[in-house]
């Protein structure tokens, strides 16, 4: 017994061990953006399936807004939209993931807070989709207000910023809940589905894009009651400076292109003709944006040409010009009562 | 003593004893110097990268709600309750799959050995099919297939309007203590050692005498009466709460969730089949001549399997046995994929991911799973020890 005892103690901490050495063996591989061009490819976290955000074609191939900020910064960094390798991570794996190394970004619909961004070794860099919490529930059930929902039962996913704002919404308006908790999202809608829940709450906008996977869509409804701020941030691990900016410029370039009137059509127009000195510095044909961040000087010229601006890949993922119809919103142009604005280039 | 260590000087590399000391120091301090190594470095590195380190995080809010709480729970409570409620969930899971699987181990094992055709016909295929399905499989079959294909709680079926099964579990009705409740217990309790009492007295005498007493009876009537009296004499031990519908769901009353139930049926299912094949290896490994010894002595089939078979086939049993509880426990960690909220899924779950400080969170996961399962080993090993065979 005593042998036994000791054997399993020394496996113990040979596993305690082996668990930091993943940790501590990460921090030398050096900084991230040198990795990156000498490996050839970003390895980018995104989401397990996530209409609009995230999610695999017939082929194989990802699509989506989240897939699109990958690919982004892989143009700007590769000069290759297509040189990214995608790592599908479920909200609980995907902190760890980031923290240990084990993808260089994470662009997977999660929320800018306070204590992630404090004490987790990572950064976000900036918002990439202005979001709000929101909640599904069966039609059946006749519930018109969040107010209702005193005594329900809610499908959450683990691991999410949703379990902490339910708890705080239902405590700070005196109703009780039941939370079931799961690991992916696709988990939560099929118990919604089958009734283990009245309730399903999570981002609005993966609440538009889940529900159209269904199997009859129109039973549920969306309740206008948005009970959170969900910016929803790409982000990078903390103490490599260089790679943390070049994630943000990725976005900021696709921001600044949009209100340019830059797109993937007329990028190549713009190079050669345009006189705007705002344009020519963002395509590199003028200025040394590119330089300074260690990157070729058509870096966001790529961007466009490959992924497109903000609001192309928006429309194209989410808006108009998608199964979901999701409006710009919290996420239009700040020249037209949004809040997205990039930085300014100069 | 002195003397000995000034006249035999053995420090020599020449001595095999003081080569192999030294070796072995040379050994430990290689280990020493690499876990020294990889602590330093995780630690310099989590540093570096700006993670917070430590147990503080135990103290802090945890600010989430959990579906089943053993012990009460707000969300104003720290990740340090949040851990003992899913410690607690994981144990209670454990407890019951224990006692069922052993149980439908045990029958099923028996049934297998049963010269009824069709009933050991009917164990040999529960057995094949069940041991032979992922737990994981089993678990989602039961949780997704069975439990949440019941109707919602609004068509419940319901028994004797008391008992409820829907797709939010098993509601039943709660009982609360009432005014009879100490005088029923005082009550049972008193019983229970007049029963002990009496049995020693019997058995002594028999001993003694050789006359026999219905010990059994005895105690029966004294359990039964005992505590009947006190109901009549001070009114109902508890008063019951009936769980009625209520808005979305049903309020008052006990209630089973169907997590709860998928994985106890699921991991009960499962190791009962490991179970009986080890009830029926540990049977055949008991002689045949016992067998036809205890036939001959005139005793019927009940009493040769508890006193006669059984007692010897369990010293073969409870090695393996002991093998298929750690299973049990461990196997109650894929709860994860239903959402009960047990250790993997609410500590190692969503604690790490709010907190962010997985070494912490996964080392006292994987210390509590190596704290049960040595008890439950240990516990085992007591147990074997007790009916091993002794040798005259």
């Amino acid at each position: 017994m005593k042998r036994e005892n000791k054997r399993l103690k020394l496996a113990s901490t040979v596993a305690c061990l082996t668990l930091g050495t993943v940790f501590a063996l990460n921090a030398h591989a050096g900084a991230t953006l040198d990795n990156v061009k000498k490996k050839g490819f970003v390895q980018c976290g995104i989401s397990d399936g996530l209409p609009g955000f995230s999610f695999a074609d017939a082929k194989g191939n990802f699509h989506g807004f989240d897939v699109d900020v990958c690919r982004a910064v892989a143009a700007a960094v590769l000069g290759d939209s297509n040189k990214v390798k995608y790592t599908q991570l479920t909200a609980k794996e995907r902190l760890t993931a980031l923290q240990s190394g084990e993808v260089d970004m994470l662009s997977r619909s999660t929320t800018w807070t306070s204590s992630r961004d404090g004490g987790m070794g990572i950064l976000f860099t900036s918002v990439a989709y202005y979001d709000g919490q929101g909640f599904l529930v069966n039609k059946k059930l006749g519930v018109n207000s969040a107010k209702e929902l005193d005594g329900a039962t809610f499908c959450i996913q683990a691991g999410t910023v949703t379990e902490l704002n339910l708890a705080d919404y239902f405590r700070s308006n005196g109703m009780k809940f039941t939370p079931i908790t799961f690991d992916t999202s696709d988990e939560s809608f099929k118990a919604l589905e089958s009734g283990r829940c009245d309730v399903l709450t999570t981002d609005q906008s993966q609440l538009y894009g889940q529900r159209l996977k269904l199997s009859v869509p129109d039973d549920f409804i969306v309740l206008p009651e948005v009970i959170s701020k969900e910016p929803l941030t790409p982000a990078v691990r903390r103490g490599d400076d260089e790679w943390f900016t070049v994630v943000r410029w990725s976005l900021a370039a696709m921001l600044n292109a949009e209100e340019l009137g830059i797109t993937s059509k007329n990028v190549g127009e713009m190079i050669k003709s345009s006189k705007n000195p705002d344009i020519a510095r963002l395509l590199g044909t003028e200025g040394t944006l590119g330089k300074d961040l260690n990157l070729p000087n058509d870096w966001a010229a790529k961007i466009v040409a490959q992924v497109g601006n903000y609001g192309e890949s928006f429309d194209r993922n989410l808006g108009a010009g998608s199964d979901l119809k999701i409006k710009r919103g919290l996420n239009a142009l700040w020249t037209q009562g949004g809040l997205q604005y990039g930085p300014p280039v100069r | 003593m002195h003397t000995q260590i000034v006249t035999r000087p053995r420090f020599s590399l020449a001595n095999p004893a003081t080569r192999a000391l030294i070796f072995q120091l040379l050994t430990v301090i290689a280990v020493v110097a690499f876990g020294w190594m990889l602590y330093h470095n995780t630690y310099t590195n989590l540093m570096h990268r700006g993670i917070t380190t430590g147990f503080d995080f135990l103290q802090n809010t945890a600010g989430f709600g959990i579906a089943q709480h053993l012990i009460d729970y707000t969300e104003s409570d720290s990740y340090a309750r949040v851990f003992l409620i899913g410690l607690l969930n994981t144990l209670l899971v454990s407890a019951i799959g224990v006692v069922l699987a052993t149980v439908l181990g045990f029958v099923i094992g028996i049934a297998r050995l049963s010269p009824n055709w069709l009933i050991s016909k009917l164990a040999t295929v529960y057995v094949e099919v069940f041991r032979n399905i992922p737990p994981l499989l089993q678990i989602l079959f039961w949780y997704f297939a069975v439990f949440l294909s019941m109707p919602g709680p609004r068509n419940a079926h319901g028994f004797m309007e008391v008992f409820f099964v829907s797709s939010r579990g098993l509601n039943m009705p709660a009982a609360l203590p009432a005014d009879g409740a100490w005088p029923f217990w005082a009550s049972l309790a008193l019983a229970i050692v007049a029963s002990a009492l009496m049995c020693r007295w019997a058995t002594r005498r028999f001993e003694a005498t050789g006359q026999p007493f219905h010990k059994v009876w005895a105690s029966l009537a004294l359990v039964l009466v005992l505590p009947t009296l006190s109901i009549l004499l001070w009114g109902s031990p508890v008063h019951w709460q009936v769980p009625e519908l209520k808005g979305f769901n049903f309020v008052g009353g006990w209630v089973l969730i169907p997590e709860l139930l998928a994985l106890t049926l699921a991991l009960t299912v499962y190791t009962a089949a490991f179970i009986a094949e080890i009830v029926r290896s540990g049977i055949k490994s008991v002689s045949h001549g016992q067998t036809e010894a205890a036939r001959s002595l005139g005793l019927r089939p009940g009493p040769m399997l508890s006193k006669v078979i059984i007692p010897q086939a369990l010293r073969v049993i409870i090695p393996p046995l002991t093998n298929q509880y750690l299973n049990l426990v461990k196997n109650s960690s894929l709860a994860a994929g239903i959402g009960y909220p047990e250790m993997v899924s609410l500590f190692a779950g969503t604690v790490l991911n709010q907190t962010g400080q997985a070494i912490e969170v996964i080392a006292i996961t994987m210390s509590v799973y190596l704290a049960i399962s040595i008890s439950i080993s240990m516990l085992m090993n007591l147990y074997n020890k007790r009916i091993a065979l002794i040798e005259r």
